[in-house]
C-alpha cells in the first residue's frame, strides 16, 4: 500500500458526550486511514460509537456539548482542530455526507433542485444558469430519469429511494475526495438497496472517491466494501481486508456477530443471540476487554489487561487475546484451560 | 382548490344553523328581558306587559326564533333595543373601531414576538434566551387588567403621553388629518398592552420550533453541505419553524374583529368587546345574537383561511 494514496488519517480520536458536566467518551481512542478508491466498512451494533466517529470527522457534532481530542488528518491538516468556517470549507467539497434516512434528510419547504445547488453556490464560481444545468446533469448522475422535473418537486413528491438519490446528488455535486455515508440503505427496501449500493460503486468508480461506510448490514459489508473495521462500545476490535474478516473472524465479537446470522440450512427454530446488552455511555468499563462481560463463560485470565490491536496477519489487527481461547457457551469442551500467555 | 373552499362555505352553513338555535334559545334563558330596566315602583305593569307584547316577546320562542332567522337570512339584523338603531349600524361602527386596534395590536405582537423567539431559539441557553424566557413568562403571568391599568396610570395618567379614554378626540373634525392622527394615537397604548400580553405564545412556540429544528436531519444536510449558519438559520430552520404560526394566521386575521373585552373596556375604547359585554348586561338580544352569530361565523371562516394560508406556505399540504 502507497502511503501517497491516503486520504485520511484519523489518529488516537476521542470523542466525548457531557453528560452532567462529565465527558463521557463514545469513541474511544480510535485510529483509522482511508485510501483513495476504497470502501472502508465500519460495523458495530446500535450505540457503539460509529456515527459519532462519522459526524466527528465532519465536525457535525454539537460543539457544546462534545469534546474531540485526537487527529483527524486530511491534506495535513487537523481537522479536529478546525473553526466551523474553516469546517465549511471542507465539508460539502473535500469530505461530504449521506445521511440514514433520506424521508427527514431533505427540507420539506425547498425543491429538489434548490436544495442540490446550495452547496454549489458556496463552493463553485459557476453561474446560476451553470448550477441549473450541473443539477440536472447531477441529478442525471444518480439515475432519476426526469431530472428537469424532479429539480422542481418537493421531498414528500419523491419515494425513499429517489430521495436518497438526491442526497446522493447533494453529496457529489462537488466531486468530493472523501464520502461519509451513514447507514445510506437501512431505511430502504431490499431492492432499493441493492440499487442504491451500484450507484455507489459506480460513482466511486468515476470519481475515486474514499468512501466510509457506516452499516449494520453484514450483508452490505459483504457486497461492497473493501476493509472492515468492526466497532464495539466505542473502540475498534478487528479490522482486517474483507475477504480475511469473512474468511477468518478473529474476535469474539465478530464471531458471535457472524453467528448471529440466521441460517436457511440450520434447522434450528431459534436463533443465536449475543448474551447481555451493550453498556450504556456512562456504565462502560473503562479498563479491561469491554466485551468480557459478554462471554461471561471464558474466564478472565484470557483477556489482556489493556487490551491493544495485535497485527494477526498482514492488515489483520484483533484487539485483546480473548479470542485466542474463545468458543461459543453451546460449544463446550473447547479449551477449559487457560494457559497465561 | 376552490371546489374544496367552496364545499367548506356549503357545509359552514347547517354549522351555523346549529349555532343560531344555540345562541337563541339561551339568550332567552338569560333572566330578564330588555325593558326589566325600565321597571321602576311607579311603573304600570300593564304599560309594560303592552311593550313586550309589541316588541313580540310573548310569543312562544320558536315564533321568535322563525322570525329572527327570516330577517336574519334577509340581512336584517333587527333594531337594537337599547340604542335604537339597527344592529348593523352598530356593529359596523364598533367594529371599525376594534378592526383598527387589533390590526395594529397583531402587528406588533408579531414585531416583538417574532425576532425574540428567534433570538431565544438560535441562541439557547444563552443568557439572552433566559431574559427573552423570562419577559415572557412574567408577560403571562400578569393580569390583563392589571397591566392594562398599570399602563393606563403610567404613561396616560401621570406622564400624560397618551389620551386614557375613547377611540378619537371629539373636537377633532372627521375626515381631517387631525382626526386620523388623534384616531392613531388614541390606538397606541391599547395596541401596546394588547401586544406585550399576547407574546408568550408567540415566543415560545417559534423558541421551542428552532430549538427542535436544529438537530433535525435536513438541518444537518445543510450544515454537511458547508454553507454558513447564517444561511442554515435563515433558508432552513427559521422557514419550518415559522410554519405553526402561519397555521394560526388565519384565526389571528378572523380574530382581528372580536376585540378584548378587558382591553376596551379598561381603555374607554368603544369597539366590539365593550359592545358584547355591555350589550350582554342590558339584555340587547338583537346585538347579542348578532354578535355570537358574527363570531361563530368568523371562526368558522377563520379556519378555513387557515387551510388556505397553509396550503401557500407549506408544499405538502395541497387542498384537492
Amino acid at each position: 500500500m502507497k502511503t501517497t494514496d491516503e486520504l485520511l488519517r484519523i489518529k488516537n480520536l476521542h470523542t466525548g458526550f457531557r453528560i452532567k458536566d462529565t465527558y463521557f467518551d463514545a469513541v474511544d481512542n480510535v485510529s483509522l486511514t482511508l485510501r483513495k478508491n476504497e470502501i472502508l466498512a465500519i460495523v458495530g451494533e446500535s450505540g457503539c460509537g460509529k456515527s459519532t466517529l462519522a459526524t466527528s470527522i465532519i465536525g457535525l457534532l454539537d460543539r457544546n456539548n462534545t469534546r474531540i481530542e485526537g487527529e483527524i488528518l486530511y491534506k495535513d491538516t487537523n481537522l479536529a482542530n478546525m473553526t466551523e468556517d474553516e469546517l465549511n470549507n471542507i465539508r460539502g467539497l473535500d469530505i461530504s455526507m449521506i445521511f440514514q434516512d433520506p424521508l427527514s434528510a431533505l427540507n420539506p419547504l425547498m425543491r429538489i433542485g434548490d436544495q442540490i445547488e446550495e452547496s454549489l453556490v458556496y463552493h463553485t464560481e459557476l453561474s446560476k444558469n451553470e448550477r441549473k444545468e450541473r443539477v440536472i446533469e447531477l441529478l442525471q448522475q444518480v439515475g432519476i430519469s426526469n431530472p428537469k422535473r424532479v429539480a422542481k418537486q418537493f421531498p414528500h413528491q419523491l419515494s425513499g429511494g429517489m430521495r436518497q438519490r438526491v442526497i446522493i446528488a447533494i453529496a457529489i455535486s462537488c466531486k468530493p475526495q472523501i464520502i461519509i455515508a451513514d447507514e445510506p440503505t437501512t431505511a430502504l427496501d431490499v431492492t432499493i438497496q441493492a440499487q442504491i449500493l451500484d450507484l455507489l460503486i459506480d460513482l466511486q468508480n468515476e470519481t475515486g472517491a474514499g468512501i466510509i461506510l457506516i452499516t449494520h448490514d453484514l450483508g452490505v459489508v459483504a457486497e461492497v466494501a473493501d476493509r472492515v473495521a468492526v466497532m464495539y462500545a466505542g473502540e475498534i476490535i478487528e479490522e482486517a481486508p474483507v475477504d480475511e474478516l469473512f474468511n477468518n473472524p478473529k474476535h469474539p465479537y465478530t464471531r458471535s456477530l457472524f453467528n448471529s446470522i440466521p441460517q436457511l440450512s440450520q434447522d434450528s427454530t431459534r436463533l443465536n443471540v449475543i448474551e447481555g446488552i451493550v453498556p450504556s455511555l456512562m456504565n462502560l468499563p473503562r479498563s479491561g476487554c469491554r466485551f468480557s462481560s459478554r462471554i461471561s463463560w471464558i474466564p478472565e485470565e484470557a483477556h489482556e489487561d489493556n487490551p491493544t490491536l495485535h497485527e494477526v496477519s498482514p492488515g489483520h489487527f484483533v484487539r485483546c487475546t480473548c479470542w485466542k481461547h474463545f468458543h461459543f457457551k453451546s460449544e463446550l469442551g473447547g479449551n477449559q484451560h487457560v494457559h497465561a500467555d | 382548490m376552490w371546489k374544496t373552499v367552496l364545499r367548506r362555505v356549503v357545509i359552514m352553513i347547517p354549522q351555523l344553523f346549529v349555532l343560531s338555535l344555540l345562541v337563541f334559545i339561551l339568550a332567552k334563558f338569560m333572566p330578564g328581558d330588555p325593558f326589566t330596566g325600565l321597571i321602576t315602583p311607579e311603573t304600570d305593569p300593564a304599560r309594560i306587559e303592552e311593550l313586550r307584547e309589541r316588541a313580540g316577546l310573548n310569543d312562544p320562542w320558536y315564533m321568535q326564533y322563525a322570525r329572527w332567522v327570516g330577517n336574519l337570512v334577509q340581512g336584517d339584523l333587527g333594531t337594537s333595543y337599547r340604542f335604537k338603531q339597527p344592529v348593523e349600524d352598530i356593529i359596523g361602527e364598533k367594529g371599525l373601531n376594534t378592526l383598527w386596534l387589533s390590526l395594529l395590536s397583531v402587528i406588533l405582537l408579531y414585531l416583538i414576538a417574532i425576532p425574540l423567539g428567534m433570538l431565544a431559539g438560535r441562541y439557547n441557553n444563552s443568557k439572552l434566551d433566559k431574559a427573552i424566557v423570562l419577559y415572557s413568562f412574567i408577560s403571562y403571568a400578569i393580569p390583563t387588567f392589571v397591566l392594562a391599568l398599570l399602563f393606563l396610570f403610567l404613561f396616560g395618567y401621570t406622564l400624560h403621553w397618551f389620551p386614557t379614554i375613547g377611540s378619537v378626540d371629539v373636537s377633532a373634525v372627521p375626515g381631517s388629518f387631525d382626526w386620523y392622527w388623534s384616531k392613531i394615537y388614541h390606538l397606541i397604548l391599547p395596541a401596546i398592552t394588547f401586544a406585550i400580553l399576547g407574546t408568550t405564545g408567540v415566543i415560545q412556540y417559534l423558541r421551542s420550533e428552532i430549538i427542535d429544528a436544529k438537530s433535525l436531519d435536513y438541518v444537518r444536510t445543510a450544515r454537511s453541505k458547508g454553507i454558513p449558519m447564517k444561511k442554515v438559520y435563515s433558508k432552513h430552520i427559521f422557514r419550518n419553524s415559522l410554519l405553526p404560526i402561519a397555521a394560526f394566521l388565519g384565526f389571528t386575521i378572523t380574530g382581528l374583529l372580536g376585540g378584548s373585552i378587558f382591553i376596551e373596556t379598561i381603555f374607554g375604547y368603544p369597539g366590539m368587546g365593550q359592545l358584547f359585554i355591555t350589550s350582554i348586561l342590558s339584555r340587547d338580544y338583537s346585538v347579542i345574537t348578532a354578535l355570537v352569530m358574527l363570531y361563530g361565523f368568523l371562526t368558522l371562516l377563520g379556519s378555513l383561511l387557515s387551510d388556505i394560508i397553509m396550503s401557500i406556505v407549506d408544499p405538502r399540504i395541497r387542498i384537492e
